[in-house]
């Protein structure tokens, strides 16, 4: 059984939405009877006073009690696996989604998850949350986020389903996909330094169904929305790329080419993942052959039957670096597809938001009214634009590289496995 | 294998050349020669090197040359020739017969047989054989005028030996049986194999366009730059490595088709023998029935019916004379039959123990041929592996100074 001790350390600041706090580093420590140390690293970027930073985390995270030593590991399949910072400090919020059970109503029919969270922070009421929710609230909350930070990248939700090959909604391999994809959506959101705080997040974390139902109802209107959408198309097609600082303009340019190699290595990753499932598909006829054959031999028959043996041993290890591939590379590429798409809509917000601006400073210009108040407020809007961009830009990158560390090492391994297994 | 052609004589196919010529019908054709070298080992011992004789010869009198033998020597496993035509191909493999690679592993399978032939203790003393690795000009009306078509068995004649033979040496049934699981399971070895090595090879290829998208990606990338830029690099190795490895692989599969087509040899041993045996049942009862026709003539009376006894009965007996003079001719080809009967018996008897015997050595040459085979297969796996290994650890270096 794996034991599991934290470190204690300072505690964070509660903080609001917006206001300054010290950009800070937070880290968990946990202690596995086996495993190294191992702790979040998070990137400061920068010292001002809008603390924007992303966290960076590993794809993969584990059920983290931070009270009892002694809570099992959940039986889901993801491993934790942290880097040590220094200065490792305590995460106070904890999340996971598991257990998805499908309700039947007269109306229709949905899979709820369960959302446990564990806490210390003061403005929590208890210790620990449990609620059940469904796909559609991750969606209100998704949106309620993109609201109220415009320019902030939010973290991307699981596709509603998806075009190609999947028929049925409820098919085990797609619920447990997006289970993992929704853990990982609340835990991004968690770590992020604003959105942590953020009112409907800590909502939905915490009240019961109803609650919730109730507490949608009262956010502003589709139509309001809409009504936003419009005038944020029609602002952009005024040309608000006219004034765009150069920064952006090369953001734009790298997103672009960015999400165009991710799409491409996604289909070659899925293209690969194919490939070796067809071979190990042959490799399983390949080996019967040669113990039929040793059947009708004397003197080679025991080598023809090693021969088998090791043949078998080949697919196994095959199956398990398409396992591996599936577990880790595929879905790290497609949420970073997802992410490109993010990002370029968080960058075409920019651009409503510096549209919005222009044409302030435009009527500005004529009126000379209320002038300060609104340069200001835009020129701060964009500042924390570009902080997002780059704390992002700069922290997965390192984040990539343990995500591929990962996934090569995985490789490596099958490529040792191999040998060991092929010596006659 | 004392005697043998191949401790006497160092043999070699050394080229093979593409050559135009016309052809029986007069029609214009393009072939492929390949050069014969042989040098006498002795008088290397004395320090000298002996002169190399060479000549070329084609496809066709290799074929012809094989005949000849199996004809000759119809109770020796013939080592057979390389395929005529390229079989078991996976994709990347063209199955033209003017391609290189195709030509060049029939440069070493036609070798190989040349060797096979020459360490057999029986045939590398055939005239013949000497005349093919000697003798240029002329050797086709040699072979021709052996005669060794005429003795060859229809086969027409061996089908219906086979199915009609009553009591052939259990040992040889046992083997036809053997040889016809061997070439089933090798040839279905061969099919998967070549299924497995484009699958193989669909694997390390696509890997190869990591390669291109890693360097486009490098470009717009600061820090991760050149960790990409190295990493796609060793992904391009990684994709061209395989085609050596399936190179390799081809050689191995060349050496389990030589069983495959061996099998069939074995089986022609074995066609003959029965063949043999039939005509031994044949000629042992043709020798019973006339037996018996003349005990009939001679006592009259008439056992079992026939058409001559009908017709006598009705057209009246023969006359003594004419019994006397069939009872004599029935004598005298009874007393042929049984001198027939009784060398067929010794052939027959030649035929199985010489034969045994050299399906014995052939059996060992086979566990010792397809042992050493396996044993290079699996080396050629580890190897793969050890490159597989050395490239990942490469790119993983990589990947982590991103």
């Amino acid at each position: 059984m794996e034991t599991e001790g934290r470190v204690p350390g300072p505690a964070l600041p509660a903080g609001g939405e917006g206001r300054g706090a010290d950009s800070h580093v937070v880290a968990g420590v946990l202690g596995t009877a086996r495993g190294p140390l191992l702790a979040a690293e998070v990137l400061a970027l920068d010292d001002e006073e809008d603390d924007l930073e992303v966290f960076s985390k590993d794809t993969s995270l584990t059920e983290v009690n931070s009270f009892s030593p002694s809570v099992p590991i959940s039986p889901s399949s993801m491993i934790n696996q942290y880097k040590f910072e220094d200065g490792p400090e305590l995460r106070d919020l904890f999340i996971t989604v598991d257990d998805p059970e499908s309700h039947i109503t007269a109306i229709e029919t949905f899979i709820t998850y369960r959302v446990v969270t564990k806490t210390t922070r003061g403005e929590f009421d208890s210790s620990e949350y449990e609620v059940r929710r469904r796909y559609q609230d991750f969606l209100w909350l998704k949106s309620k986020l993109e609201e109220a930070h415009p320019t902030l990248i939010i973290p991307p939700l699981p596709e509603k389903f998806i075009m190609k090959g999947m028929v049925e909604r409820f098919n085990d391999e797609f619920i447990e996909t997006r289970r993992k994809a929704l853990h990982k959506f609340l835990n991004r959101i968690a770590d992020h330094p604003t959105l942590t705080f953020n009112e409907d997040f800590k909502i939905f974390l915490t009240a019961q169904a109803w609650e919730l139902s109730s507490h949608k109802k009262q956010g502003p209107g589709l139509l309001s929305r809409m009504g936003q959408t419009v005038r944020a198309v029609a602002s952009s097609v005024r040309g608000a790329l006219k004034n765009r600082p150069e920064m952006f303009t090369e953001m734009n340019n790298y997103m672009e080419t960015f999400s165009q190699k991710i799409n491409l290595l996604d289909k070659i990753a899925h293209r690969i993942y194919k490939e070796e499932r067809d071979y190990c598909n042959e490799m399983k006829e390949y080996g019967p052959i040669h113990t039929l054959w040793s059947a009708s031999e004397e003197a080679i028959g025991d080598s023809l039957k090693g021969l088998a043996g090791c043949i078998d041993r080949c697919c196994r290890a095959t199956e398990r670096r398409m396992a591996g591939l599936s577990e880790h590379l595929l879905p790290m590429l497609h949420e970073y597809i997802l992410y490109s798409e993010i990002l370029m809509g968080v960058l075409k917000r920019r651009d409503q938001i510096q549209g919005e601006l222009d044409s302030k400073v435009d009527a500005l210009a004529n009126k000379r009214t209320e002038k300060d108040l609104f340069s200001e407020e835009i020129g701060k809007l964009e500042d924390k634009v570009e902080r997002a961009n780059n704390a992002l830009k700069a922290d997965w990158d390192r984040w990539k590289q343990n995500m591929q560390w990962d996934m090569r090492s995985t490789f490596t391994n099958v490529a040792e496995n191999n040998l060991r297994y092929y010596e006659e | 294998m004392e005697d043998c052609l191949a401790k006497k004589m160092e043999i070699t196919v050394s080229e093979a050349e593409k050559r135009t010529g016309r052809n029986a019908m007069n029609i214009q054709e393009t072939y492929t020669a390949y050069l014969i070298e042989t040098r006498a080992v002795e008088s290397q011992s004395e320090g000298q090197c002996a002169p190399v004789e060479s000549l070329w010869r084609r496809y066709s009198e290799f074929e012809l040359l094989r005949n000849y033998l199996s004809v000759t020597y119809s109770h020796i496993v013939v080592p057979p020739l390389p395929e005529k035509r390229a079989d078991f191909v996976w994709h990347k493999l063209s199955a033209d017969n003017m391609d290189p690679d195709f030509v060049e592993r029939r440069r070493i399978g036609l070798e190989n047989f040349l060797l096979r032939v020459a360490s057999h203790p029986v045939l590398c003393q055939d005239k013949i054989f000497y005349a093919f690795l000697m003798q240029e000009g002329g050797w086709k009306e040699m072979v021709n005028e052996t005669g060794f078509q005429l003795k060859a068995d229809s086969r027409l004649k061996a089908l219906n030996a086979t199915f009609r033979v009553k009591n052939p040496d259990k040992r040889f049934t046992e083997l036809k049986h053997y040889s016809d699981e061997l070439q089933s399971v090798i040839s279905h070895l061969l099919r998967v194999r070549a299924r497995v090595a484009d699958r193989l090879y669909g694997v390390y290829k696509v890997h190869g366009n990591y390669g291109r998208v890693f360097s486009e990606w490098s470009a717009i990338e600061k820090e991760m730059g050149d960790g990409l830029q190295s990493a796609g690099h060793h992904m391009d190795v990684y994709a061209a490595s395989i085609d050596d490895i399936l190179e390799e692989e081809e050689h191995y599969a060349d050496q389990l088709k030589e069983y495959l087509f061996y099998a069939e040899a074995l089986r022609a041993v074995c066609r003959k023998h029965e063949l043999m045996q039939y005509d031994l049942e044949m000629a042992a009862q043709d020798l019973t029935s006339k037996k018996q026709q003349c005990e009939e003539l001679a006592t009259g009376t008439v056992r079992t019916f026939s058409l001559k006894g009908m017709t006598s009965k009705l057209f009246g007996q023969e006359t003594p004379e004419q019994r006397e003079a069939k009872i004599k001719v029935l004598e005298e080809q009874i007393q042929e039959g049984e001198e027939q009967l009784k060398s067929k018996n010794l052939e027959g008897r030649d035929f199985v123990k010489s034969a045994w015997a050299d399906i014995e050595r052939f059996k060992e040459q086979k566990n010792h041929d397809l042992k050493e085979a396996l044993i290079s297969y699996a080396v050629m796996q580890i190897s793969m592996c050890k490159k597989g290994i050395q490239v990942w650890t490469n790119a993983k270096e990589c990947f982590s100074k991103m």
